[in-house]
């Protein structure tokens, strides 16, 4: 293989958003620490995915990567352009690069627009074609790479069912031949046998168009599918990261095991034989979140340091890093 | 032989709306046993949840109609009883409970409220005897500090608690069945480890039936003793969940199988998809509903809707091919 070349730096993000009280004067009272300091890698071509539960904050980590939070603190480079301190033009040039596919293929497609304005606009914005003819077959052409017939052009959003407006949705995201693709839970909203094709669309698309992915999901066993290296956040901070299967076979990080002795396996044999790690409580509010280790109220190897010291980043070797105390 | 708890006998039930007329469960029999645990599993549409929510007279009618079918619970028909007969049994006899914890809460009345309120409408009993029972009910589920709680609303609550008193009032009145639909699809993995594990405490302790409704086939090998799988309406397979998981003989539940990704293993392939969607309700259901996306369609499956009958012992399947050799049956 050759030398992996880093595509996306993501250093110390932070998203803060303020809580404010007052109607007129309004104070800032506090602030959801939405992604409270997380740093790592993407290398080109690769998959990496962000796990954890709802409120962890990985969907705020996506669209602040992407620029469509401003940042509270940190740095985000894509392809060596810095995102948050980037001038207008150099953003847009960013935006041609670097595309979301969104979570819910209803909610993210214009009801009033067909499927040809969808799919032309950010060949529009981004002024790609010079003139109609050029866009109206560029974009039948991205119909057919997603597997969906030229014909449909002129149909509107709600003449598709979910697994075909996912795939407009990524016909868009592609539209601009990008490099990176956030991919915020593309398939959740999809039933089992239609999320597979909307998989394995990503799939072939990333090696025809040598695309990097952020893939975003709570779908653990998916996850280990898609992904090439994996990182688990917990309440904002990433705990864990590694190569997907040190992750699914050495999980270090007592929430990285805990959570995937949660994950269902599709066959009574063995998912009955299995020792669970059933956790305790919820995930504490990210207003308020614990000191020290976030993970120390529910965490079942709590000791002394937890509640007071933040752990480390730690190297544990073959690009495996964890935040915890115990090692 | 033992009589079963409920025998629902060739249940057809649709809606009309302005486009016509939705075809939503085409015909489903099926028998539950007292203690048994049976897992309904299909696909957004395929009829799981009507099929539960018509025998205990909570869809609407109209838009909805029930067209044909008995539903007996211990010999009675559930479908020929009057609103009174039924709100006997709903909540006492059969409890429920629902997906979202949130919309199936009322917002703007405490739990103390909502909890007592499940078990004083079948059993009399004084305000404090009500707060006693209310306490002991969700200290039962797992609630942390109840006193307290119980003057809260269900804002207040968390997803997973939500559920966890959802269920405290299911199971209030001691119900000989508890249906579950889709109880734990809006939680994150951890809590919905919490949740399964607490519905399969309290079904061992009390000795209930559960029909568990749900799209994720990793929850039904957790926990279900039997499964039905259903598609467009119709029953396709029903066996014993060991069966089903090593010895699928239905195409759909072949390719639904072998579209999920495992997190226990290395990855080994490409996910097998089946291309398509299922067909629109709104058709009047002719042949096999699974044909058109079938990879070992025959010419009969265009024609005719195969019968639900036996390929092995306690193992059924409404197909007209069998798998192994893909030659009629």
């Amino acid at each position: 293989m050759m030398a992996k070349e880093t595509l996306v730096e993501v250093e110390n993000l932070k998203k803060h958003f303020p809580i404010t009280r007052g109607i007129i004067i309004q104070r800032t009272v506090g602030a959801v620490q939405a992604v409270d300091g997380i740093s790592f890698n993407i290398f080109r071509g690769e998959t990496l995915g962000l796990v954890g539960e709802s409120g962890c904050g990985k969907t705020t980590a996506g669209r602040t990567i992407l620029a469509l939070y401003p940042v509270t603190e940190g740095t985000v480079k894509i392809d060596g352009m810095d995102v948050h301190n980037a001038r207008k033009s150099d953003l847009l040039a960013i935006r041609c690069k670097a595309q979301m596919i969104f979570q819910d293929p209803f909610a993210s497609l214009n009801p009033r627009w067909t499927v040809s304005a969808i799919v032309s606009e950010p060949l529009r914005v981004h002024k790609l074609y010079s003139n109609h003819q050029e866009r109206s077959d560029a974009v039948k052409e991205l119909l057919e790479l997603v597997g969906l017939s030229p014909r449909l052009i002129n149909r509107f959003p709600h003449e598709f069912s979910g697994g075909q407006r996912q795939r407009i949705g990524v016909a868009r995201a592609v539209a601009t031949e990008p490099c990176f693709l956030v991919c915020d839970e593309p398939i959740s909203a999809l039933d089992v046998s239609i999320q597979a094709q909307v998989v394995n669309l990503l799939e072939d698309l990333q090696d025809r168009l040598n695309l990097t992915y952020l893939f975003i999901a709570h779908d653990l066993s998916m996850v280990r599918h898609i992904c090439d290296r994996v990182a688990v956040m917990y309440l904002g901070k990433i705990v864990e990261l590694g190569s997907k299967d040190e992750i699914y076979e050495k999980p270090l990080h007592p929430y990285t095991v805990a959570l995937l002795s949660a994950v269902p396996i599709p066959d009574p044999a063995t998912s009955r034989k299995r020792k669970r790690i059933i956790l305790e409580g919820d995930i504490p509010s990210p207003a308020n979140p614990p000191a020290g280790c976030h993970f120390h109220t529910r965490c079942p190897r709590v000791f002394e340091p937890c509640d007071k010291e933040e752990p480390e980043w730690k190297d544990v070797g073959s690009g495996h890093y964890v935040a915890c105390h115990l090692f | 032989m033992m009589d079963a708890l409920l025998d629902i006998q060739d249940l057809k039930v649709c809606f009309h709306i302005p486009e016509g007329v939705v075809h939503a469960v085409n015909g489903i029999s099926y028998k539950l046993n007292e203690s048994e645990t049976l897992a309904v599993v299909g696909e957004s549409g395929c009829g799981k949840s009507v099929s539960m929510l018509s025998i205990l007279g909570l869809i609407p009618l109209p838009p909805g109609e029930i067209l044909d079918g008995k539903a007996l619970y211990r010999g009675s028909n559930l479908l020929a009883m009057s609103e009174e007969q039924l709100e006997e049994i709903r909540g006492k006899e059969i409890a429920m409970v629902f997906q979202d914890p949130m919309t199936s809460l009322n917002p703007v009345l405490t739990i103390r409220r909502q909890v007592t309120e499940a078990f004083r409408t079948h059993i009399p009993m004084s305000q404090e005897q009500a707060e006693t029972r209310a306490i002991e009910l969700l200290d039962l589920v797992g609630i942390p500090d109840v006193p307290q709680r119980l003057r809260e609303y269900p804002h207040q609550f968390s997803g997973g608690m939500r559920q966890r008193a959802m269920i405290a009032m299911a199971l209030s009145c001691g119900p000989k069945l508890l249906i579950a639909d889709e109880p734990t699809t809006a939680l994150d993995v951890t809590i919905q480890a919490q949740i399964v594990e607490l519905v399969m405490r309290m079904r061992d302790q009390m000795g209930m039936a559960v029909i568990w409704i749900t799209h994720d086939l990793g929850v039904v090998a957790e926990l279900a003793d039997r499964v039905i799988v259903m598609y467009a309406g119709f029953m396709v397979e029903e066996a014993d969940v060991h069966s089903l998981y090593q010895d699928p003989r239905h195409p759909y539940t072949i390719a639904l199988l072998s579209a999920l990704p495992r997190a226990d293993r290395r990855r080994d392939r490409r996910l097998k998809s089946i291309p398509g969607a299922p067909p629109s309700l709104l058709v009047e259901p002719r042949g096999c509903p699974f044909a058109r996306r079938c990879e070992l369609v025959l010419e009969r499956c265009w024609a005719e809707n195969p019968p639900l009958d036996l390929c092995s012992p306690n193992h059924k399947i409404a197909c007209w091919v069998d798998v192994k050799t893909g030659k009629p049956r």
